[in-house]
């Protein structure tokens, strides 16, 4: 039995989410091979061959995955798939657009967003926003997953020592192409990995205050932001920041929520987190229903006079 | 140019749903249902181009029960030209409904298609990517905004680390997020107009399309209760619980 991990990266390095979809692998069991298709990866690759439980790297190294493509990503699998049993990527923007083409293409169901491994065939994942796990098993032969990555430790980034076999990378689809992007620029953790996270909703009134009344508190806790979907269609913050159902999901140690009534939505996407904060005005809001600790106050004084006293 | 707009049935987004205490799935008998959100966001962006002149006709699809024809009737309040049912009892999962649409697209010969990113009841984000493997098309999820012309559609994407913007040959697949735009509420005379406009119904066999589920579930568990906590008088009773209670600072 054998697994291919799906590597998110930048070419350089793997991006962090792949270190818990190389976990969901070792939880499947059997041998674990890692596909880096990218341009100029070898760095990445060398990083991949690292992770401890990777047994192999496969480095399919090609201009036409110069921007990480999905059309091309997807072909690139698929080319080499024959030889696995699960094909796994994480539930991230780049893994979500292509695994479903991965599947579709092998005609095999996907099982997304898994956060249980039961065994070879059998998954929990979530549905309904959270409110229901379910237990879903597979009859094809090959699964085609993908990990949520809150669900499952990092595996270590050391330790192993991989070969990396290059395979021919695969020419370009044709039908798509790369324009420009337009990347958050942040000093801070990122939101998927960060220990402690701020957060802020509609609550905040604009960007000039959620700026004002949460940047310093997250820096004093090296913290990362984020925010409601509220805040974000408000335009406080880039979409980036969407914390929920259809944003990021995130369990970081400390979640403070500042301003955030607690929709179902929302909760979907931190309810996991090991300690939460919430602080608001409005005492019934829902979000004291999952709030460890909650401090019925105006976010104006409490925010600055917590920050002040930290 | 026609436009396809696939568009699903699911429990209502206000809705809180319930674990049967059989664990055989969400109870949503009596419970209230409406369009997918995202679905209705892609219709109301087919409408915006067909506004603009860039599209031509409207086509809405929908897999499932007779009921779905609600769903249909909604979309073309909002403005579709007409609708497709396709109409099945059985459990629908996304490959399936994928290699439905793929019959229908065939049949219909749209140059764009606009879904959802996702539905709110499986969550599963799958459907479009699947329908443009089997079509063999480009495509763009997330989208937060869409310019079309006679042969690209050039969108913008909410990713992980902020946007990007890709730009796709037609026929092409795109997929909607929260800010692509706000969909209009349908006004009672289009809720009256929408109710004579046609409504084809086929079944998968028709379309020579096997619908067979791959994934059994076995059980649907409520997720484990989270504790609510308590509330802290004041801001400094709340430094000290982080700090010697929960140890997070
Ligand atoms: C399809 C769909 C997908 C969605 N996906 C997501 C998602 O991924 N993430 C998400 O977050 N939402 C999502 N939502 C939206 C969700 O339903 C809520 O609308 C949203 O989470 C509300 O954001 P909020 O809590 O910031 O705003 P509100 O609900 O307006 O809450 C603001 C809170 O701030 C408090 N407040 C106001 N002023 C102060 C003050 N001075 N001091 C202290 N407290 C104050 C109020 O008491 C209130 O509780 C989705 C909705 C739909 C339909």
């Amino acid at each position: 039995m054998s697994c291919l991990v799906i590597a998110e990266h930048d070419h350089a390095t793997l991006k962090a989410a792949t270190l818990n979809v190389i976990a969901a692998a070792a939880a499947i069991g059997g041998d674990i091979h890692v596909l880096v298709a990218g341009h100029n990866a070898s760095a990445a690759a060398a990083a991949a061959a690292q992770v401890h439980g990777v047994g192999k790297v496969l480095l399919a190294d090609g201009a036409a995955h110069g921007h990480l493509l999905p059309e091309n990503a997807a072909a690139q699998v698929v080319a080499v798939a024959a030889a696995y049993n699960h094909i796994l990527a994480p539930a991230t923007a780049y893994g979500k657009g292509v695994a479903p083409r991965v599947a579709a293409l092998l005609d095999r169901a996907q099982i997304s967003d898994i956060i249980r491994v039961v065994d070879a065939d059998t998954f929990v994942r979530p549905i309904y926003a959270g409110n229901a796990y379910a237990t879903v098993k597979s009859s094809d032969s090959v699964k085609v997953l993908t990990v949520r990555g809150t669900a499952f430790a990092p595996a270590a980034t050391t330790g192993g020592s991989a070969a990396v076999e290059n395979v021919g990378a695969v020419a370009d689809s044709g039908v798509a192409s790369f324009v420009s992007a337009e990347i958050t620029k942040s000093e801070r953790p990122e939101l998927t990995a960060a220990k402690i996270i701020v957060s802020g909703g509609r609550g905040l009134g604009s960007g000039e205050k959620y700026r004002e009344v949460l940047t310093p508190l997250a820096d004093k806790l090296n913290a990362a932001l984020g925010a409601s979907r509220a805040a974000v269609d408000a335009g406080y913050v880039a979409n980036d920041f969407q914390v929920g159902q259809t944003g990021k999901i995130v369990a970081p140690e400390l979640y403070i929520a500042v301003g955030i009534s607690g929709a179902i939505q929302h909760l979907a996407g931190m309810k996991d987190s090991k300690v939460i904060v919430a602080i608001n005005k409005d005492p019934d809001a829902p979000i004291f229903g999952v709030a460890d600790y909650g401090l019925v106050a105006d976010l104006f004084e409490a925010v600055p006079e917590l920050t002040a006293k930290l | 140019m026609k436009i396809l707009v696939p568009v699903k049935r699911v429990v209502d987004y206000n809705v809180k749903v319930r674990v049967k205490p059989d664990q055989s799935g969400v109870d949503i008998a009596n419970v209230k249902m409406s369009m997918n959100p995202f679905c209705e966001i892609a219709v109301e962006e087919a409408v915006r181009l067909k506004e603009k002149g860039l599209a031509s006709e409207i086509v809405a699809v929908s897999a499932g029960v007779a009921q779905c024809q609600e769903t249909l009737r909604n979309a073309m309040a909002i403005g579709a030209d007409r609708g497709i049912l396709i109409e099945s009892d059985a459990e629908l999962q996304p490959l399936a409904v994928a290699k439905l649409l793929k019959a229908v697209v065939e049949r219909e010969q749209p140059r764009l298609v606009i879904l959802g990113k996702q539905a709110i009841d499986d969550d599963a984000n799958q459907t479009g990517q699947m329908l443009a493997a089997l079509l063999g098309w480009g495509q763009a999820t997330f989208a937060s905004k869409v310019e079309l012309t006679a042969d690209t559609v050039t969108v913008t994407r909410e990713v992980d680390g902020g946007l990007e913007t890709v730009a796709l040959k037609l026929p092409a697949i795109v997929t909607t997020d929260l800010r692509l735009n706000e969909p209009r509420y349908a006004t009672l005379p289009n809720i009256m107009k929408a109710k004579k406009k046609p409504l084809d119904t086929v079944k998968p066999a028709d379309l020579g399309v096997d619908v067979t589920p791959r994934l059994t579930t076995l059980k649907v568990e409520e997720p484990p209760k989270r504790q609510g906590g308590v509330k802290v008088p004041d801001v400094a009773t709340l430094i000290e619980k982080l700090k010697n209670e929960a140890k997070v600072i």
